[in-house]
């Protein structure tokens, strides 16, 4: 548990050594942007900007000032393209992309392990050949075609626009109930989008679980003992053909938070996704910065509870 | 084929009447028959022993009975009749299998137990949730009542201290608790008969002798009738009654154990017995005694330790482990040395010591290399191994995993020599053309693959593989165990020609009493990773002077009906571990 911490070094140091190694700086991106619209700033002020924003110190130093700023003030930097402080500009987006991304791996599962259960036990039946062409079809379509296609849809026979996590009245309004509803609204459809490629996945990890558990010596033996065979498929195979599951949370969390960049453009969402992408294309070091290491500590967090979770479940690993 | 059918139906003794059973995997033509037509009656208080090679059937015939045969079995035509209930008896054959009727019957009238208890229990659950599931299935108490049942049950199997084991998971509890929890969970409710599908043939044979015991004392206590699955003629001459035999899924033979081993009708059976008996003689007497006193190898204390590991957050700390201490033998040249022990004797880790799969911790292995140079095994670099891997090799014990079933036998067995340099092209098909015929195999099955081969030619091919450098000594380790015992001896048979012809030393290492008398001059005990007696095959196999190998030696299950042997062993105590304390 204690190496995440030197791993978490080992991390930030790569995510800087990443984000700088593009050429050029800041500076240079919004020098080259200025003077796409006809204006130009001389070097003087470029200079003096660099220095403003310490982008002329070494990449050491900047380093260090940078962690510094983390740890102890809990700090991120400064968003040059914002004119803002990352966490004021990540914490509202990280929070809607949490509830999405939750909400979506809920869907998933709902969907995915009752299907993925019968997949199964009725294997090589129509229903089974059904789901599994339904679930080949939702992993080769790629999520920002879906998302177009239910956009078009959407606009074209429900009138509705379905772009964006709220309506344009409440889009900027500060946090209220109706809010809320609002959001609510809004949500089911990305969580549809993103949640259709996933659930293809699941079924066919179920799928592939339970059928190894289902012939195995101890479910005949609870057979013999007179179990009916729903009681007995949920406690033994279903239970032990989960414990895959509970290990993929790790990396699922991360997954769902930067899986998603193109799709999260297409639909307008206000998630992170889409956050970094700009950010690296206009090199604000300090934005992309935060959102990579947030996405590598929610990985390692993650990895963490789902060993927790498979401690907890599987008593082979306790006693290891 | 016998037909009992009209004999004794309506007998009241009868418990269970099969009546031409047939349960088939899949339909039509294409079918596999795995029971076909098989009677036989199972009478109340009595142990009926179905007995049969792999693929006979025997499995499934008692499968058949509860409805639990794994699709896409089926039966097919027949009568399963249960006199348990009321004097009518109950069709089991025509109960819906997952109706309530047959769920009623499994677990409640007939419990099963099963051959691999770590699989065959689940892994997630503890012991005593499984107990008491059965319980709670059949009986209507309460949980408290269930709890308290399931402990007597764990006393009854002679668990130590049944209300802590009751908590503990299975890969807790050693091989033979695990068996002894699954027979409580067995007769938790208990059933009127119970059907045992080789309950010991994964145990160790003191462990088996254990669990032989206990279901006997159970049987007499609980007065149930048993149906006992198993592929070993000795267990069958320990507990049989009657005793049915199986082959191809036809019952070849029915009858009273006496009548089975000493007149049986068919020339299968008699096979069968005669493959177990022949394995209680010494081959190598009847033979030219090929052994001089020249010294082939001399092991010196060799000792192999495994460090303790570090637990989780610097936890708990194991101890570092012996499995091998201070171990010393001689091998003299043309000789047989046997090594027998337990599971986690050191058995085997002894045997890859010397031919360094593994690095000794300490000690010496002095080989006597076919130029006369001695060279110490334990300490030799790689340019030295290479030189003497030529001298030694090694016949596995799983004929199935231990060739690559991407290789054609060809390249198989001619793998040796391509590596070393020794043989190449027409030269190499050749040899290895010839080290086929050695080992009995037709030249047509040089370019075919493993999976066209049975177990037992399978094991033809390794041994050729092994004789392909021309070795001195060959390490078998436990190279008949994975086979139906009437190849057992065919294939000792053909190591013993090959010594004859080809100036070879074997050392053998099994757990089988059997094997090791009829194979070896000498013999080696070992004990958790120390040798506990060494001596005379003869010797050692009837008048052992070591309490612990009168123990292994008196658990061997006997081959006649008459003298229950594991009845009245000698049960060594020394120290005796237990996985739950």
């Amino acid at each position: 548990m204690l190496s995440a911490i030197p791993f978490m070094f080992m991390v930030s140091l790569t995510v800087f050594i990443l984000i700088q190694l593009p050429p050029g700086d800041f500076v240079d991106s919004y020098a080259a942007s200025l003077s796409a619209s006809g204006e130009v700033i001389d070097a003087a002020t470029m200079a003096d900007m660099r220095h403003r924003f310490g982008l002329d110190q070494n990449i050491l130093m900047q380093y260090f000032q940078w962690m510094s700023g983390i740890i102890l003030h809990g700090d991120f930097g400064y968003s040059f393209e914002w004119n803002s402080p990352v966490s004021a500009l990540l914490w509202e987006r990280m929070g809607l992309t949490l509830i999405l991304s939750i909400c979506t791996l809920m869907l998933t599962w709902m969907i995915a392990l009752p299907i993925g259960i019968y997949s199964a036990v009725r294997r090589y039946s129509i229903g089974d050949y059904f789901f599994t062409l339904v679930g080949f079809v939702g992993l080769a379509v790629p999520q920002f075609l879906l998302a177009l296609v239910m956009m078009f849809a959407g606009v074209k026979y429900f009138g509705i626009d379905v772009t964006g996590l709220f309506s344009q009245d409440y889009a900027n309004a500060p946090w209220s109930w109706d809010r809320v509803v609002d959001l609510l609204k809004h949500l089911w459809i990305p969580m549809i989008i993103l949640g259709t490629a996933s659930s293809a996945s699941l079924i066919r990890i179920m799928r592939a679980n339970l059928i190894d558990q289902l012939y195995m010596p101890y479910v005949v033996t609870a057979r013999a003992k007179g179990l009916s065979e729903t009681k007995l498929l949920l406690k033994y195979p279903v239970r032990i053909a989960l414990n895959p599951f509970v290990s993929s949370i790790g990396w699922i969390l991360p997954n769902l938070i930067s899986g998603a960049v193109i799709t999260s453009i297409v639909l307008n969402l206000q998630t992170v996704g889409p956050q970094l992408y700009q950010s690296l294309l206009s090199q604000d070091i300090y934005l992309s910065g935060a959102i990579l290491l947030l996405i590598c500590l929610l990985t390692v967090v993650g990895m963490l509870i789902s060993d927790i979770l498979l401690v907890l479940l599987d008593p082979r690993i306790r006693f290891e | 084929m016998v037909d009992i059918v009209n004999t004794a139906a309506t007998n009241n003794d009868v418990i269970l009447d099969v009546r031409h059973l047939k349960t088939y995997f899949g339909t039509g033509d294409k079918a596999v028959r795995a029971v076909d037509d098989v009677s036989f009656q199972l009478k109340r208080g009595k142990t009926l022993c179905i007995v049969g090679e792999s693929g006979s059937g025997k499995s499934v015939t008692a499968r058949s009975i509860l409805q639990i045969v794994d699709p896409p079995g089926k039966i097919m035509d027949g009568e399963i009749l249960y006199y348990g209930k009321d004097a009518k008896g109950q069709d089991l054959a025509r109960l819906d299998e997952r109706g309530k009727e047959i769920r009623s019957i499994r677990g409640h009238e007939i419990a099963m137990i099963f051959q691999e208890p770590m699989t065959s229990l689940s892994p997630i659950h503890t012991i005593g949730d499984q107990i008491i599931e059965a319980i709670l299935l059949h009986q209507d108490v309460n949980k408290e009542e269930a709890k308290n049942r399931a402990i007597e049950m764990l006393r009854k199997v002679e668990i130590p201290n049944p209300a802590v084991a009751i908590e503990k998971y299975t890969f807790e509890y050693s091989g033979g608790m695990r068996q002894r929890a699954m027979i409580a969970m067995a007769l938790a409710c208990n059933p009127k008969i119970l059907i045992a599908d080789e309950p010991t043939t994964a145990l160790d044979v003191t462990t088996q002798a254990e669990i032989l015991a206990l279901i006997k004392n159970l049987q007499e206590q609980y007065g149930m009738a048993v149906l006992f699955i198993t592929h070993d003629m000795g267990v069958v001459a320990e507990i049989a009654d009657e005793i049915g035999v199986m082959k191809n899924g036809h019952l070849l033979e029915f009858g009273t154990a006496e009548e089975v081993f000493y007149t049986a009708k068919n020339d299968y059976t008699r096979e069968l017995i005669d493959s177990v008996r022949k394995l209680e003689t010494s081959a190598r007497k009847a033979r030219k005694n090929t052994t001089t006193d020249q010294k082939l190898m001399e092991v010196r204390g060799v000792s192999k330790i495994y460090p303790g590991r570090k637990g989780f957050l610097g936890g708990k700390t194991s101890a570092p482990f012996k499995a091998l201490d201070n171990v010393s033998i001689d091998l003299y040249e043309g000789e047989n040395l046997g090594i027998v022990g337990e599971s986690g004797s050191g058995k085997t880790t002894l045997g890859n010591c010397i031919i360094r799969v593994l690095n000794p911790s300490g000690g010496e292995v002095l080989y006597r290399m076919g130029s006369g140079q001695i060279v110490d095994l334990a300490k030799a670099g790689t340019h030295d191994l290479r030189e003497v891997h030529q001298e030694i090799r090694m016949v596995f014990q799983d004929p199935f995993a231990s060739l690559n079933p991407r290789m054609t036998i060809a390249q198989i067995v001619g793998e040796p020599l391509l590596v070393s340099g020794k043989a190449k092209g027409q030269a190499l098909r050749d040899r290895v053309t010839e080290l086929l015929a050695t080992v009995g195999l037709p030249a047509m099955a040089l370019d075919r693959y493993p999976h066209a081969f049975s177990g037992g030619q399978r094991q033809r091919i390794g041994i050729a593989r092994a004789l392909a450098c021309n070795p001195r000594l060959i390490i078998a380790d436990e190279a008949t165990s994975a086979l139906d015992v009437t190849l057992r001896s065919q294939i000792l048979d053909l190591l013993l020609d090959l010594q004859e012809k080809l100036n070879l030393s074997f050392i053998l290492v099994s757990h089988d009493i059997g094997v090791i008398r009829y194979f070896c001059d000498r013999v080696a005990v070992m004990y958790k990773g120390q040798l506990v007696e060494v001596g005379e095959a003869e010797k050692i196999c009837s008048a052992p002077d070591h309490a612990y190998t009168k123990a292994l030696i008196s658990a061997v299950p006997g081959t006649h009906p008459q003298d229950k042997r594991i009845m009245n062993r000698h049960r060594y105590n020394a120290e005796a571990p237990s996985k739950v304390a």
